[in-house]
């Protein structure tokens, strides 16, 4: 069980502009809110203009870790776009680890510019299957999409991780997150795309 | 909302290392904060700036990082503590200045904050600005956890009113851009009774030299004895390890966390250090005489691992024989970033334990399953960035004008021009104000056969920040350059923070917009403005300017960052390709949209051999429908 483990060791990844910062403070404030000690570690400045960013998340019920993961020992990976997930893994993935990522591509300039080639759906999906334990893609920004705005993809992926049951701490300390950061008509946004989110993964 | 300035004492928050610097400063009832941005410190300042009303305190973005800390230093005199902050190369900006207030004193608590961008992560170079402290006799904090952050600023504070001297605090990205839960302290009330007087003849003035330079190694002795004492260096381990690792800062957590991956807590004890300058002498020579096998764990350069080998070295008796391991050993990298892993691997080769950090057969098959798809990212600039507009027209009006002219390049968003997504026109990148402080050199070897055109490109912040005393140079001197000011309106790079062109102070206010463009005409050189979207109007301007030489000319190329614009109002049009119009392959030297101009909102679709808009990244400014020639990328005024 992933919510036991201490500390619990998490990477958010993307690409710079996607809100990964922003996500993973959302994440560390709700663990905070119930007692836990979270560290953060993040990629940031220069790497955010396009670049591949990363956060760190360390959880514990007893002390404060570092802000960094040591090579192969992350417990969840959570990607908000697919070829990050997939450099996230080959890095700090190991056999037990457990994957939720969005669905959507952002080209590399690799594959903008014609040298390089952008996995299929399906590659995707067998080689997270290969790598994890479990694994969920799920298609974040077409349903933020639907619901008016991009960004929200990030509170999407942050339902489905709540979702998917691999946090120590439940929906409601992030509900109030939420209700401490957006009001009015955000506020029900961000809701609904939090609770669709997390019936992406709910099993 | 609650905020660092009303968090109530006694909760836990979860706040990022600068958040923790800032909440320390207010927990000392400062009542001055200054800074020029710069990361990783920017927070620091924009933290304080952001609460300033709630928090009773002044707060300014200087022009530059001497002013900044020549603003705070002048508060501090006035009896009110201040707290300055830059990034490392900040710090040599401030240098003269400090090493004439570093003998003069303060009356009120004065910290400078320097933080450290170990592996460069968004930095142009990497240093370690601890030097500076031992050189300039300035004691020096260095923080490992977000507690500390928090609890040593306010500490500083303290020490540097009692001993009347500044104190520098440094941070490194690990430290100052990590988030963790800090548990929140009172705050005392911003003693703010500012009033300048003069105790004693010359009180404020660095003159006389050699006594004040005395008097300054004196007061570092005194601070030494506190230093033995403070509750921010510590020993955890058994009474005689088998080697003992020194560290400070950011290696504190990796040090543990090494121990504990090689299960080696019987063989290791970990000397943490919070004042690294001066050292607490007789807690160091105590500690160091618990094993022979030293390793220093610290980021960037030999700084603690060279202290030490001094201490060492002046009463070896002391301490006994010592082997050090670290970055003169090559245990330790002395450029980079270091991590866990990399602590790791010292302590296993030191103590011959096998250690296998990842389980190979994982790895293997990670690599064999995505080598091929995972391509590198590189940085480049935004959807929509006016600068890769603006490169674009400088491309094409230095092929068009054929003498083989050049850029020299600043400190900005738009150094990323260095690379493909400016088009690889920036030649040199140093430090702010660079660009044109080398014009100035290059612009003036005509008699020397030179007869290249030079552009100096700097941004707008920049241009305030170092620019000016260059370009007054430049037109004096009679060097032959265009300055090219790329105006996006904010201080983009550091997290869009206001500067006197912007019409804005810190804290929101309005204030007196400083115009480029005119103060460049006010200088009386020739100054042309130009919107970089307008790609044909701005090659054609650039092109008179080039034509125009023998002296120094200005363009400024004026259009606000896109995601400040992004910010308050929607993309003004909804793009798309017409996939019959374009001719892929064969259009221009092979797909000019996608190979060449490279804005991340226009993509390959190689299903249908042609280009195609991503609507979630595509920012709709409409500038890439200029770039077709097919006519094949439409731009429709949005709804
Ligand atoms: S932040 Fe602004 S100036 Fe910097 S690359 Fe992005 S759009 Fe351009
Ligand atoms: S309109 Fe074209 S150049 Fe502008 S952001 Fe969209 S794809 Fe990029």
């Amino acid at each position: 069980m992933t919510k036991n483990k201490d500390p619990l060791n998490i990477i958010i990844t993307g690409v710079g502009g996607q809100g990964n910062v922003l996500l993973s403070q959302f994440v560390g404030k709700a663990l905070v809110r119930e007692g836990y000690h979270a560290t953060i570690g993040e990629t940031y400045g220069a790497s955010q203009r396009g670049g591949a960013v990363m956060s760190h998340l360390r959880v514990s019920r007893d002390t404060q870790y570092g802000p960094l993961i040591a090579q192969g020992q992350a417990d969840i990976v959570l990607g908000l776009e697919p070829l990050e997930t997939m450099r996230v893994l080959s890095q700090y993935g190991n056999s037990e680890v457990v994957v939720i990522t969005n669905s959507r591509p952002i080209f590399p300039v690799a594959v903008t510019t014609g040298e390089g080639v952008y996995p299929s759906p399906e590659q995707i999906q067998s080689t997270l299957e290969a790598l994890s334990s479990k694994c969920w893609v799920v298609d974040a920004t077409e349903i933020a999409l639907e619901m008016g705005a991009p960004i929200l993809a990030n509170i999407i992926m942050m339902g489905a991780l709540v979702g998917a049951g691999l946090l120590p701490i439940g929906a409601a300390a992030f509900e109030a997150e939420l209700r401490d950061s957006f009001a009015g008509e955000r506020l029900e946004t961000n809701l609904a795309a939090f609770r669709r989110g997390m019936s992406l993964t709910a099993s | 909302m609650a905020n660092v300035a009303t968090f109530e004492a006694g909760t836990a928050q979860l706040l990022m290392g600068n958040e923790g610097i800032a909440r320390g400063a207010l927990e000392a009832g400062i009542g001055f904060a200054s800074a020029y941005p710069g990361n990783p410190s920017s927070e620091i300042i924009g933290t304080l700036a952001d609460v300033a009303a709630d928090a009773g305190i002044y707060v300014e973005w200087s022009i530059n990082e001497k002013v900044a800390l020549e603003a705070a230093a002048a508060a501090a005199f006035a009896g009110v503590r201040s707290i300055c902050a830059m990034k490392h190369n900040g710090l040599n900006v401030v240098l003269d200045f400090l090493m004439g207030l570093n003998v003069t004193g303060t009356k009120a608590g004065l910290v400078l904050v320097t933080c450290d961008d170990p592996g460069a992560l968004s930095s142009t170079e990497e240093e370690d600005s601890r030097p500076v402290a031992k050189w300039a006799c300035v004691p020096l904090l260095e923080p490992a956890t977000f507690q500390e952050e928090k609890d040593m600023t306010r500490w500083a504070f303290e020490l540097s009113e009692q001993f009347k001297t500044m104190f520098l605090l440094r941070g490194v990205t690990r430290t100052s851009h990590a988030r963790g839960d800090v548990r929140i302290g009172e705050r005392l009330p911003p003693n703010r009774e500012a009033r300048f007087t003069v105790d004693v003849p010359l009180q404020y003035t660095a003159i006389p030299a050699p006594p004040k330079h005395m008097a300054a190694h004196q007061r570092q002795e005194r601070i030494r004895e506190v230093f033995e004492e403070a509750p921010f260096n510590w020993y955890q381990g058994p009474e005689k390890p088998e080697l003992l690792i020194a560290t400070c800062g950011s290696g504190w957590f990796y040090s543990i966390e090494a121990v504990r991956a090689l299960k080696a807590e019987d063989r290791v004890g970990i000397l943490k250090l919070g004042t690294t300058w001066p050292l607490p002498e007789k807690l160091v020579r105590r500690n160091l005489a618990r094993a022979e096998k030293v390793l220093v764990v610290e980021e960037i350069d030999p700084f603690l691992e060279n202290n030490l080998k001094e201490l060492v070295g002046e009463d070896p008796a002391a301490v006994g024989p010592k082997k050090f391991y670290g970055k003169r050993s090559g245990h330790i990298p002395s450029a980079g970033e270091i991590n866990p892993d990399i602590v790791t691997a010292a302590l296993a080769k030191i103590l011959d334990i096998e250690h296998a950090p990842v389980d190979p057969d994982y790895s293997q098959k990670a690599l064999a399953l995505t080598s091929f798809f995972v391509h590198p990212r590189m940085v480049g600039f935004c959807a929509g960035c006016p600068h890769r507009a603006t490169f674009w027209s400088v491309k094409n009006a230095l092929k068009l004008d054929g003498r083989d002219g050049f850029v020299t390049g600043d400190i900005g968003c738009y150094t990323m021009a260095v690379g493909p997504t400016g088009f690889w026109q920036l030649k040199t990148a140093q430090a702010m104000g660079s660009a044109a402080g080398m014009a100035c050199g290059f612009g003036n070897l005509k008699g020397l056969g030179f007869k290249q055109p030079v552009i100096a490109a700097c941004g707008d912040s920049t241009f305030f920040h170092a620019t000016i005393p260059a370009l007054i140079s430049g037109i004096y001197n009679k060097a032959d350059y265009i300055l090219l000011v790329l105006d996006n309106s904010a201080t983009a790079m550091t997290g869009f923070q206001p500067h006197p062109g912007t019409g804005r102070t810190a804290t929101g206010g309005p204030a007196p917009a400083i115009d480029i463009a005119d103060v460049c005409r006010a200088l009386g050189v020739r100054t042309e403005v130009t919107d970089p979207f307008d790609l044909q109007g701005t090659t054609e301007k650039l092109l008179d300017l080039l034509e125009d030489d023998g002296k120094v000319r200005v363009l400024v190329s004026r259009r606000e960052c896109q995601l400040v614009r992004a910010r308050r109002e929607k993309a003004p049009y909804v793009m798309r390709v017409d996939q019959e119009k374009c001719i892929g392959e064969t259009c221009g030297c092979a797909r000019l949209c996608t190979r060449v101009f490279q804005c991340p909102g226009l993509i390959w679709d190689a299903a249908k051999g042609a280009a195609r808009i991503d609507e979630v990244i595509c920012a709709g400014c409409g500038v890439c429908a200029d770039i077709c020639s097919a006519g094949a990328i439409i731009r429709e005024a949005a709804q």
